[in-house]
C-alpha cells in the first residue's frame, strides 16, 4: 500500500462541506414536512369509500416501500424528463424522497392510529366531544407518541437518502460538494471519510434531539 | 324529567341483543340492571346516550328522542354521564387534566373555572391528593373513581354505570361502590349495570333482571332479589349469590 493520506486539503474544504450539509438538512426537513402531509392524505385516502382512491393510495405505499429509493429519484428526474416534465435536480430529489417518506409514514400513521384503543374515542365522545374534537384532543396526542420514534428514524433515513441526489446531478448538498472536490483532487478517501463523519453527526443530532424532545413531551 | 325507553330493539349484524325493552327511569331514581353476560344490559346503556344506534323503538331523555335525526348528541351527552368497565382514563393527561378537559373544551369554561370544578369533583371521590399524577400511576380503583369524577364534572343529570367494578381486583371494588353510594345518597339519578347483587339490593329503588335481551322482572329489590318470581331470575340469583 503506497497511498499517502493528505488530510489538509480535506479540512480546508470543510466550510464548503458544511454549507453542503446545510442543504442536505434543508432537503431532508422539507421532504419530511411534505412527507408527513402526503402520508396523512394517503392514510385518509386508504380509508376512503372510493375504490380508485384506495387503490391509488395502496399503490403509492407499495411502490415507495418496495422499490429502491434511487429508482424513485431517478424516475422523478429522468423518468418525468422523458415525458417532457423537467424538474431541476433539487426538486427531483425532494420529490423522490418525499414520495418515499410518505409511503413509509402512511404505514406508520396507520399503525399508530390502530394502536390507540377505540374505547378512548368512545370515552371522549361520551363526554360530549365531537368526532374531530375527540380525535384532536384525545386520540392524536396518544398517536403522536406512538409514531414519534418511527418519525425520527425516517428523518435520519431522509438525511442519508439525500446523498442520492448526486445521481441526478445535484452538486450543492453534502455529497454533491464532496463529489465535486473529489473529481478535482482524487482525494476520494479523505473527502468521503470527512463527509461520512458529517452525515454521522447530523444523524446523531436528530436522534439526540428527538430523545430530548420526547423526554420533555411525554411525561406519562 | 326521565329516561324513557320504549320497545327498543338492537342488533349487531344478525345477532339481536336487545329484544324489545321498555322501562322508565324517573329523575332521582337508582335503577340497577342485573343479569348474565351477553344479556344486552351494557348494550342498552350505550344506546341510551347514543353511542350505539338502535334498530327500532325509541329512547327519550327528558323528552328528547336520542336516535332521531337532528338530535344534537354532543349536547345530549353533556347531561348523561357514563362510566365504563374499562375506565378509559386518558393516559396522556394528568388526573386533574383528565377531569378538566371536557368542561374546558365542551362547556367552554375558563381554565380556572374548569380547574375549580375538577378539584371539587376529584376531592369528592377521594382523589384530592392525586391531581398532578398520571393515570398510569393509579390503581384500577383510583382510575375508576377518576372516571366517575370526569363524568361528574359535566354536571350530568343522569349517570350510567357499565359494570364499573367488573375489571377491578376484589379489594378495590369497595372504594368504587362507596363512591357510587355517596352519589345515590345525594340524589343522583343512576342506571347501574352490575354484578354486585348486594350493592344493587342496598342502593336501588328498583332492580331490573335482564335475560336474553328482555327484562324478565323489574321492581323493588325486596321483590326482584328478595322474592323473585320468574324461574330465570331464581336461577340467575342462585348462580351469583
Amino acid at each position: 500500500m503506497h497511498y499517502t493520506f493528505h488530510w489538509l486539503p480535506a479540512f480546508r474544504a470543510l466550510p464548503d462541506m458544511l454549507w453542503g450539509a446545510l442543504v442536505t438538512l434543508e432537503i431532508a426537513l422539507l421532504s419530511m414536512l411534505l412527507g408527513v402531509f402526503f402520508a396523512v392524505v394517503l392514510a385518509v385516502a386508504s380509508n376512503s369509500p372510493y375504490r380508485a382512491l384506495r387503490g391509488a393510495a395502496a399503490s403509492w405505499v407499495e411502490l415507495a416501500r418496495n422499490t429502491p429509493a434511487l429508482f424513485q429519484i431517478y424516475m422523478a428526474y429522468f423518468g418525468l424528463g422523458s415525458l417532457g416534465i423537467h424538474l431541476d435536480s433539487f426538486v427531483a430529489l425532494l420529490a423522490g424522497i418525499t414520495f418515499n417518506n410518505a409511503g413509509y409514514l402512511a404505514e406508520t400513521f396507520r399503525g399508530g392510529l390502530r394502536a390507540v384503543p377505540a374505547t378512548q374515542m368512545r370515552a371522549a365522545r361520551s363526554l360530549g366531544m365531537g368526532q374531530v374534537q375527540a380525535f384532536r384532543l384525545v386520540v392524536m396526542p396518544q398517536m403522536f407518541r406512538i409514531v414519534f420514534y418511527p418519525l425520527t428514524n425516517q428523518m435520519v433515513w431522509a438525511i442519508l437518502m439525500t446523498s442520492l441526489g448526486v445521481v441526478v446531478g445535484l452538486n450543492s448538498d453534502l455529497t454533491g460538494v464532496t463529489q465535486e472536490l473529489n473529481v478535482r483532487s482524487f482525494r476520494t478517501f479523505e473527502y468521503f471519510a470527512l463527509a461520512a463523519v458529517i452525515y454521522y453527526l447530523l444523524a446523531k443530532l436528530v436522534t439526540v434531539s428527538a430523545r430530548l424532545m420526547a423526554w420533555r413531551l411525554f411525561r406519562y | 324529567m326521565s329516561i324513557d325507553i320504549q320497545d327498543v330493539h338492537k342488533s349487531f349484524g344478525s345477532l339481536e341483543v336487545v329484544k324489545g325493552v321498555t322501562m322508565t327511569v324517573e329523575k332521582g331514581e337508582v335503577v340497577s340492571v342485573i343479569g348474565g353476560s351477553g344479556s344486552g344490559k351494557s348494550t342498552l346503556l350505550m344506546c341510551i346516550n347514543g353511542l350505539e344506534p338502535i334498530n327500532s323503538g325509541r329512547i327519550l331523555v327528558d323528552g328528547t328522542d336520542v336516535h332521531a335525526r337532528g338530535t344534537d348528541l354532543n349536547r345530549l351527552r353533556q347531561k348523561i354521564g357514563i362510566v365504563f368497565q374499562q375506565w378509559n382514563a386518558f393516559p396522556h393527561l394528568t388526573v386533574l387534566e383528565n377531569v378538566m378537559l371536557a368542561p374546558r373544551k365542551v362547556l367552554g369554561k375558563s381554565k380556572a373555572e374548569a380547574e375549580a370544578i375538577a378539584v371539587e369533583k376529584l376531592s369528592h371521590v377521594g382523589l384530592a391528593e392525586k391531581l398532578k399524577v398520571y393515570p398510569s400511576k393509579l390503581s384500577g380503583g383510583q382510575q375508576q373513581r377518576m372516571a366517575i369524577a370526569r363524568a361528574l364534572a359535566m354536571s350530568p343529570d343522569y349517570m350510567l354505570f357499565d359494570e364499573v367494578t367488573s375489571a377491578l381486583d376484589p379489594q378495590l371494588v369497595g372504594e368504587v361502590l362507596d363512591t357510587m353510594r355517596l352519589l345515590s345518597s345525594e340524589g343522583m339519578t343512576m342506571i347501574v349495570v352490575t354484578h354486585e347483587i348486594a350493592f344493587a339490593r342496598e342502593v336501588s329503588n328498583r332492580v331490573a333482571f335482564f335475560h336474553k335481551g328482555r327484562i324478565h322482572e323489574i321492581g323493588p329489590p325486596s321483590q326482584v332479589i328478595g322474592n323473585p318470581q320468574q324461574p330465570e331470575t331464581i336461577d340467575f340469583l342462585k348462580s351469583v349469590l
